[in-house]
């Protein structure tokens, strides 16, 4: 496996910068929407949009795409940004989130943006679709993959085991499930509302191969998902430790913050601890 | 229409002779949706199968030993079942899934819902076993309020055929039919009264007797029952169109408004709640372009239970004679 150039990690960081704070202000716009996940989970879908994926934002419809399916809807915001930014549509389009009219419904739909794999919001249908999808890939001998992006929580809904059943009997290698581990859901601690742990474990008995990794480190995300990809026979799931927030000081963390958006103020605080950042990640270039 | 004997319609409509019990045979209008999904398995290599551990008695058996590589068996899983088949549509798979029609779509609606119809994917959902006809496994298993929640939902085809040569003509049609579907069929012995010659197209309802008193718009088995109910009334004087009105939704309005514009009374005959079902609908476009007085046959706010299923087709007062008495019902409110 080559590793990431240094110069490389830097523009990716600086890309889920700009997704983040494509969050930030499409969030402000909506003046609703789930804030906590979203910039949790910059830097996988920063991951996923430019270096992992095998896509082409001026043809979204491509059929040897790789599949992304977002199975938890409602961090929709994440999404969207990195795929203004990666050239699906304009960054203004981000404004325009929840709003009438939009394409960027609040909960995501197929039909409405090309691009999106699934119409989702409802939890737990996610891995469901993405089973289906793998097993089609398989049946016509196409060498495209699967990747279902979850969050913790969902995975109190049943059909999501169901999911996880038939993937593991069908050898699904070409699905791999990456998980936000980020231990909040909306009456707060997963383990207080309906514990998961031990987590890896039930993936590992459902005959899942489990990998985790820190889902704020691009670099480290990369790295894992590549060794994910050379498994044979088996589904993957990488749990991709998150916090809540991150990147946005008072956000990071407090649950409180996962389904509502930054007021006026609190996006100009957010925005400027995000160009500092952004300065210094540029700073690093060297 | 007032002589004996055969009708226009039924010349037309290619029936048979169903007023003769020994010419009618009695085959499960499931039997109809095994060849048919055979068939379509044939003609389209994109069409799969996918069932809820219920291959033998929803009939998916034939094409799951004819198409091994395009069967896929989950399990007890109906809301996998929809979901996973909407991944494979997605792709350009045409799935049909198959389990009981109280499990899928019973239970698996939202799924439904989400993944099939507003993410508009062209998932055949079978459900097998509607209606009380479903007979000793009783009141759990007897899918009675499953029209009204397709019904319900933007996109979603319903499809309700009469017997089972009609099954099969239907399982081909929608496979050839973009769209989230709905078709619904059951397990109990019932009625051939189609013939392979007799017609069918989604959306088209299909006048199966010419009368002018009182029009019998029924779906499902039940459009025998209707039969000799306007079979036995024509004994009385009482002439009645009989309208097989096999899809759901889209309804054909043209031939409801029609039935009710030239008869001036309608008695609706479904196996399913009265409430939110096929007789509903009629409701809703008769109350909007030509109000008539109306009958409803159907499950009358109950639950079932266990039973032969013709005692209990009689017991929830879809019988022939109940019908029949649906239509005096009707034609005292129209005179008056």
């Amino acid at each position: 496996m080559e590793s990431l150039s240094p110069q490389r990690v830097t523009e990716l960081k600086t890309h889920a910068n700009d997704v983040r704070q494509g969050i930030i202000r499409s969030l402000l716009s909506a003046a609703s929407g789930h804030a906590a996940g979203s910039m949790d989970m910059a830097d996988v879908f920063t991951a996923l949009y430019f270096h992992i994926l095998r896509h082409n934002p001026k043809d979204p419809e491509w059929s040897e795409r790789d599949r992304l399916l977002l199975s938890c809807g409602h961090i929709a915001p994440v999404r969207y940004s990195a795929m203004a930014y990666a050239g699906y549509f304009p960054v203004d389009e981000l404004l325009t989130l929840r709003k009438f009219g939009t394409r960027l419904q609040g909960h995501p739909e197929r039909t409405r943006l090309p691009g999106m794999e699934t119409t989702s919001g409802p939890l737990g249908e996610g891995l469901a679709q993405g089973t289906g999808m793998a097993l089609s890939a398989k049946l016509d001998k196409k060498d495209w993959r699967v990747y279902v992006v979850t969050s913790d929580g969902e995975h109190q809904c049943g059909l999501h085991w169901e999911a996880m059943m038939t993937a593991a009997k069908f050898g699904l290698d070409n699905l791999m499930c990456i998980v936000d581990r980020n231990f909040i859901q909306i009456d707060g601690s997963t383990e207080d509302v309906m514990p998961l742990e031990p987590f890896a474990d039930k993936y590992r008995a459902f005959n899942w191969e489990v990998f985790s990794c820190d889902g704020n480190d691009i670099a480290a995300f990369i790295e894992t998902v590549d060794r994910a990809k050379r498994v044979k026979g088996k589904p993957q799931v990488i749990i991709a430790n998150t916090m809540p927030g991150k990147g946005v000081s008072f956000m990071e963390n407090d649950y409180l913050w996962h389904g509502k958006p930054p007021k006026k103020d609190e996006a100009d605080i957010a925005l400027r601890e995000l160009l500092a950042q952004r300065e210094q990640i540029v700073g690093h270039r060297g | 229409m007032a002589s004996a004997g055969v009708s226009v319609d039924n010349v037309s409509m290619h029936l048979v002779d169903y007023a003769n019990a020994a010419a009618v045979k009695q085959i499960p209008t499931r039997n109809g949706f095994g060849e048919g999904l055979v068939e379509a398995g044939t003609l389209d290599p994109s069409v799969m199968a996918i069932c809820a551990d219920l291959s033998e008695s929803t009939r998916m058996e034939a094409f799951k030993n004819m198409f091994p590589d395009r069967y896929v068996e989950i399990g007890v899983a109906e809301q996998m079942l929809v979901a996973m088949a909407a991944g494979l549509a997605s792709t350009g798979k045409i799935p049909f899934i198959a389990s009981y029609a109280m499990f899928s779509p019973g239970r698996s609606w939202e799924q439904v819902r989400t993944t099939m119809a507003l993410n508009e994917t062209n998932v055949k959902i079978a459900g097998a076993h509607a209606g009380v006809s479903v007979g000793p496994d009783g009141a759990t298993h007897q899918a009675i309020e499953d029209i009204a929640i397709m019904r319900v939902i933007p996109h979603m085809i319903v499809v309700v055929p009469c017997d089972s040569v009609q099954t099969k003509k239907a399982t081909l049609a929608v496979a050839a039919h973009w769209g989230p579907t709905y078709l619904r069929f059951g397990r109990a012995e019932s009625a051939l009264i189609t013939t392979p010659d007799t017609p069918f197209e989604i959306g088209k309802a299909q006048t199966f007797r010419e009368g002018t008193d009182v029009a019998i718009v029924a779906c499902g088995i039940l459009v025998y029952n209707a039969l000799m109910a306007a079979e036995a009334l024509q004994a009385d004087g009482i002439s009645c169109r009989v309208v097989n009105n096999h899809t759901i939704k889209p309804m054909d309005e043209a031939a409801i408004v029609a039935a009710a514009r030239e008869c001036g009374a309608v008695v609706t005959v479904e196996e399913h709640q009265v409430h939110g079902g096929m007789g509903s609908r009629v409701a809703e476009i008769l109350a909007a372009h030509h109000p008539v007085p109306m009958e409803f046959v159907g499950v009358q706010d109950r639950f079932g239970q266990s039973g032969a299923p013709q005692e209990l087709i009689e017991e929830y007062g879809m019988g022939s004679t109940s019908i029949a008495a649906a239509v005096k019902r009707v034609l005292s409110r129209k005179s008056g």
